[in-house]
């Protein structure tokens, strides 16, 4: 799972109201190479929270020097737009969990796909 | 698939049926791999994207992640759902360039608003009508996934479904479900001559309403008013009176290639030559 699809995950179990941001319990991540769209990182940035792309980043001890607060007129800035390429769809997660932080849920991760089924009683 | 006997909604729910001899099918079989490209091609194209742009898509019921790999093709980015881990296993081998999630359609769609640019979705949605568990409900489930999809997308996005209606009543049930979670659109049909060649596709919109896109292979459909007889210049009072023309004639032949034109059949051009006969040879 990357760390892009993470940032728009949310819970949907029954009762739950926001259900985001998931937490990561993460065994195994990997860095896989990915071509550079500066195009499209810098069309993703609105849609993100940045607050919690950081925060994933760093929970899986990724972030290297990635900003705490989102840098004004990124779109020509490469150098900021490399390093949210990398923490967007560079990193992933191989083996662990994501958990709900209203419910406590835990969806479990393998081989890099999360496992978002519900149970019948929580639909 | 409908025509070679049984349906496949009709032997086992989804999870099991796409085993993993089901889905090694996907990976090897040349004609399935076709088939499928040619439908996400044509999916893609309804969906209607901004020209040169890399959009973030999402693909419901990805399966192997054929249609995701046309859309990795055109450049985009997709995150693909799934509800059978066989078929994703072998998307994983395939390594796809999407990210992959397991998840059940009628459970919802578990995205943040306003994520994603659009939607495609290859013969998937026509599982959602079948109860495979007591606890189901096709028309909630339905409701269920078109009302957090609806969510989950951009405003002005479109949501395109290839799919394999049984009957009218289903197309029914699924179009009024979608209206009813705030969609507009309707049904684009290819080829609506031809038994083989008809594709299916519900078009939907998100937010604003768009003009619905003509099938392919329709002659109706470049009608400007319905309801309404054309004015045409052609004179042809007594060409119908007669019924069908003389067999192997010069009209017969016309008739029949425009049949096959409109099953979406490859038909030669119309020639001089068309309906002649050859030159006897000595």
């Amino acid at each position: 799972m990357k760390l892009l699809t993470h940032n728009m995950l949310t819970s949907h179990v029954k009762g739950v109201t926001k259900g985001y941001p998931l937490l990561i319990k993460a065994t195994a991540v990997k860095v896989n190479e990915v071509e550079f769209n500066p195009q499209f990182v810098s069309r993703m940035i609105p849609k993100l929270e940045w607050g919690v792309l950081v925060q994933a980043a760093d929970w899986l001890g990724q972030r290297e020097d990635l900003p705490a607060e989102l840098v004004s007129d990124y779109e020509k800035n490469d150098d900021f737009l490399k390093k949210v390429h990398r923490v967007l769809l560079e990193v992933e997660v191989i083996e662990g969990c994501l958990q709900c932080p209203e419910s406590g849920r835990e969806f479990p991760i393998s081989k890099g796909i999360p496992n978002m089924l519900l149970n019948e009683d929580e639909v | 698939m409908a025509s070679s006997g049984r349906r496949p909604e009709h032997t086992a729910p989804p999870d099991v049926f796409y085993n993993e001899e089901e889905a090694k099918k996907y990976s090897q079989n040349s004609r399935m791999i076709e088939i499928q490209t040619q439908m996400s091609e044509r999916a893609v194209e309804l969906l209607n994207l901004p020209e040169g742009q890399p959009c973030f898509l999402l693909d419901v019921g990805c399966g192997s992640g054929l249609s995701g790999d046309y859309l990795s093709e055109e450049g985009h980015f997709w995150v693909g759902i799934d509800i059978s881990t066989a078929m994703l296993d072998v998307a994983l081998e395939r390594e796809v360039e999407g990210d992959l999630l397991v998840g059940d359609m009628g459970q919802g769609m578990p995205f943040r608003p306003g994520t994603f640019d659009g939607c495609i979705s290859i013969s998937a949605l026509q599982w959602l009508c079948n109860a495979d568990k007591r606890t189901h409900s096709p028309p909630k489930r339905l409701y269920t996934f078109f009302s957090t999809l609806y969510s989950s997308l951009a405003r002005g996005a479109r949501a395109v479904f290839q799919l394999y209606p049984e009957n009218s009543e289903q197309l029914e049930l699924i179009t009024a479900q979608a209206m009813k979670a705030g969609f507009s659109g309707g049904m684009v049909v290819d080829y609506p001559n031809s038994s083989k060649a008809k594709k299916f596709f519900l078009c939907l919109f998100a937010g604003v309403s768009g003009v619905l896109p003509k099938g392919l292979g329709s002659e109706t459909s470049d009608r400007t008013v319905q309801n309404q007889v054309q004015y045409s210049g052609q004179r042809c009072r007594f060409k119908n009176m007669k019924g069908k023309s003389a067999k192997k004639g010069r009209d017969w032949i016309m008739e029949k290639k425009e049949r096959r034109r409109r099953q979406g059949r490859d038909v030669r051009p119309d020639t001089k030559y068309t309906g002649r006969q050859r030159r006897p040879v000595f």
